[in-house]
C-alpha cells in the first residue's frame, strides 16, 4: 500500500506543531490552506488555534463544504482543540457552527482562561502508561452520543474520543513528545485507505 | 523550550498558548465594541489598551494600563484571547493584570515605562508575557526574564512598516549567523548580544528562537502583514492601522485574509481590493529621538 499522504489545515494555529511531530514520525504532510489542496489527502488535522477565526476562513473560502465533502468520501480526520470544537455537532458557550461530523456537544473554553491552563496525566486505551495532555484554554466534550468511543478521560470527562474515521482531542498531543496519538490517527487512516484501495480494486 | 528557573510544565502552556496564535492577527482594541468588530473579522486575539498608539504619540501625557472596567468588558465580549498592555518594569500593573485573568500580557513600550532599568522577571507570573524586542540581544534578554513569545517592537504608532521590517531583519540574521558559528565562538557572541550562553547555544542550533516570534509596529496594510509573515514573523499584531483607518472592519478582515495567504499574491492582491483609505502614518526619519517608543526599554 502507498504511503498514506497527511494534509494539515494551515488557516490559523499550531499547524506547524503537527507537522514537527509527523516528521518525527517518519510521515511527510502538507500544509491545507485551499479546498484543491485537499484533493491528495487521505487524512487531514485540524490543529489547535482559535475555532472562531479558523471558522471564519473555512466559511469564506470553500473549505467547510470541501472538508465536509472529504469525510463523506471516506477521508479521516483528527481535530485537536479548536479542531475539535469545528468536527462536534453542538457548539456551545457561545453558540457557534460547526461541521457536524462527530455527534459530541462541546462547551469552548470551558475549563476558564489561560491561566487555568495545565499539564496533566490521564489514562488512555491507547496504551499502558499514562497519557501526558496539554489543556490550553480547553473545552469540555460535555455529552457524546452513541456509537462514539472514549480513548481517554480527564477529571471525568472524555478528552479523546473517535468514531470510524473521526477522531478528536481537546487536548494538544502535538506539543508533547508522546506519539499514540498520532499514531493512532494514522493507523486510522491506513485501515481506511486499505478499505479505500480495495473497494476501488474491486469496481 | 525550556529555559532556566522555570516549572517546566508552567512554561509550557506559556509557550503553548503563543504556539496556537500563530498565523493569526492579534489587534489592538479600545472598547468592546471594537473588540467584536476585531472577533468578527477573524482576529485570533485582542489586545485591551486605553488609546491606540497613534493617539498615544498625538495626545502624549502619561500611557498607564487600560481601565480594569474596559478591560473586563472586552474580556467579556469576546471568546477569543484578551491580552493587555503593562508599563515596562510595572509589575503591580501585571499583578493586577493576572488577577484580572487576561489571557496573555504584553509589557509594552508602547506605555510610558515604569522603570527606565529594569524589565519585570516574567517567570513569577502564571499568566504569560509579551515582550518586544529590536535585535536578537534584546529578544534573549526578555526570554531570559520570562516571556513566553517576542514581537518585534517596529514603530507603534507610525503606521509605517519601515522599523518593523529592522528589527525583524537584525532578529533573523542574527540568528542566521549563529547557526554557522564554532562552539567556541558563542561565548564572544553571548557577550556582544548581551544575553545567556545557554539562550544563544540554542538558537545556534536551531536557527529559531526558543518561543514563538511575532510582528508589530507600524503594521497598516494586508501587504505589510504579508510582508513580515515573509520576514519571519509568525503572526503580527496590528495596533492603530485598523482603527485609525477610513474602514475599520473590511481592513481588519483583509489583513487577517493576508496573514493567512501571505504566500499567495492573488489573494493578498483580493485582500486590497475593497480597501479604503489607510492611516496617514508618519516618516519615522522626521521623528526626534525623544519620541520614538522603541528606544523604550533594552
Amino acid at each position: 500500500m502507498s504511503k498514506p499522504k497527511i494534509g494539515i489545515l494551515a488557516v490559523q494555529g499550531d499547524f506547524e506543531a503537527h507537522g514537527a511531530m509527523l516528521a518525527r514520525m517518519g510521515v511527510d504532510s502538507s500544509e491545507v490552506r485551499k479546498p484543491g489542496e485537499l484533493k491528495d489527502c487521505d487524512g487531514l488535522i485540524l490543529p489547535g488555534g482559535e475555532s472562531t477565526t479558523q471558522l471564519q476562513f473555512l466559511q469564506e473560502e470553500g473549505l467547510f463544504d470541501a472538508i465536509r465533502k472529504f469525510a463523506a468520501d471516506g477521508g479521516a480526520i483528527f481535530g485537536t482543540c479548536a479542531g475539535a470544537i469545528l468536527l462536534a455537532n453542538e457548539v456551545k458557550h457561545p453558540d457557534q457552527p460547526s461541521l457536524s461530523l462527530l455527534d459530541m456537544t462541546v462547551l469552548r473554553n470551558a475549563y476558564g482562561r489561560q491561566i487555568a491552563s495545565e499539564v496533566v496525566t490521564g489514562r488512555s486505551t491507547l496504551k499502558a502508561e499514562a497519557l501526558e495532555m496539554v489543556f490550553i484554554r480547553a473545552p469540555i466534550i460535555e455529552r457524546v452520543g452513541r456509537g462514539i468511543e472514549i480513548l481517554a478521560e480527564y477529571a471525568g470527562k472524555p478528552v479523546l474520543v473517535q468514531k470510524g474515521r473521526i477522531m478528536a482531542a481537546t487536548f494538544h498531543p502535538e506539543l508533547t513528545t508522546e506519539t499514540a496519538v498520532h499514531q493512532r490517527f494514522l493507523d486510522t487512516v491506513a485501515s481506511q485507505n486499505g478499505a479505500r484501495h480495495a473497494a476501488a480494486s474491486q469496481e | 523550550m525550556e529555559t532556566k528557573n522555570v516549572n517546566g510544565n508552567e512554561w509550557r502552556v506559556k509557550v503553548g498558548l503563543a504556539e496556537m496564535l500563530k498565523g493569526g492577527c492579534i489587534m489592538d482594541v479600545t472598547n468592546a465594541d471594537q473588540a467584536r468588530i476585531a472577533e468578527k473579522a477573524g482576529a485570533c486575539a485582542v489586545m485591551a489598551l486605553e488609546r491606540v498608539p497613534a493617539d498615544i504619540r498625538k495626545e502624549g501625557g502619561v500611557a498607564r494600563m487600560a481601565s480594569v472596567k474596559i478591560i473586563r468588558e472586552i474580556m467579556d465580549t469576546v471568546s477569543i484571547p484578551a491580552m493587555a498592555k503593562v508599563r515596562i518594569g510595572h509589575f503591580m500593573e501585571a499583578e493586577v493584570l493576572q488577577a484580572l485573568e487576561v489571557d496573555y500580557i504584553d509589557e509594552s513600550e508602547v506605555l510610558t515605562p515604569a522603570d527606565e532599568e529594569h524589565h519585570i522577571w516574567k517567570h513569577d507570573f502564571r499568566v504569560p508575557f509579551v515582550c518586544g524586542a529590536r535585535n536578537l540581544g534584546e529578544a534573549l534578554r526578555r526570554i531570559a526574564e520570562g516571556a513566553a513569545m517576542i514581537r518585534t517592537k517596529g514603530e507603534a504608532g507610525s503606521g509605517n512598516v519601515v522599523e518593523a521590517v529592522r528589527h525583524m531583519r537584525a532578529i533573523t540574521g542574527r540568528m542566521k549567523k549563529l547557526t554557522t558559528m564554532r562552539a567556541d565562538e558563542l561565548m564572544a557572541e553571548a557577550k556582544e548580544l548581551g544575553a545567556p550562553l545557554e539562550l544563544v547555544q540554542q538558537v545556534a542550533k536551531t536557527g529559531k528562537l526558543p518561543v514563538p516570534n511575532f510582528s508589530a509596529g507600524g503594521i497598516a496594510t494586508p501587504a505589510d502583514a504579508a510582508l513580515v509573515r515573509h520576514l519571519g514573523a509568525e503572526a503580527v499584531f496590528v495596533g492603530s492601522g485598523i482603527f485609525k483607518s477610513s474602514d475599520p472592519e473590511t481592513r481588519a478582515k483583509a489583513i487577517v485574509k493576508a496573514t493567512t495567504h501571505f504566500d499567495d499574491p492573488k489573494a493578498i492582491l483580493e485582500a486590497h481590493e475593497e480597501l479604503g483609505e489607510a492611516m496617514k502614518g508618519i516618516d519615522v526619519r522626521q521623528l526626534e529621538e525623544k519620541d520614538l517608543l522603541q528606544t523604550r526599554g533594552w
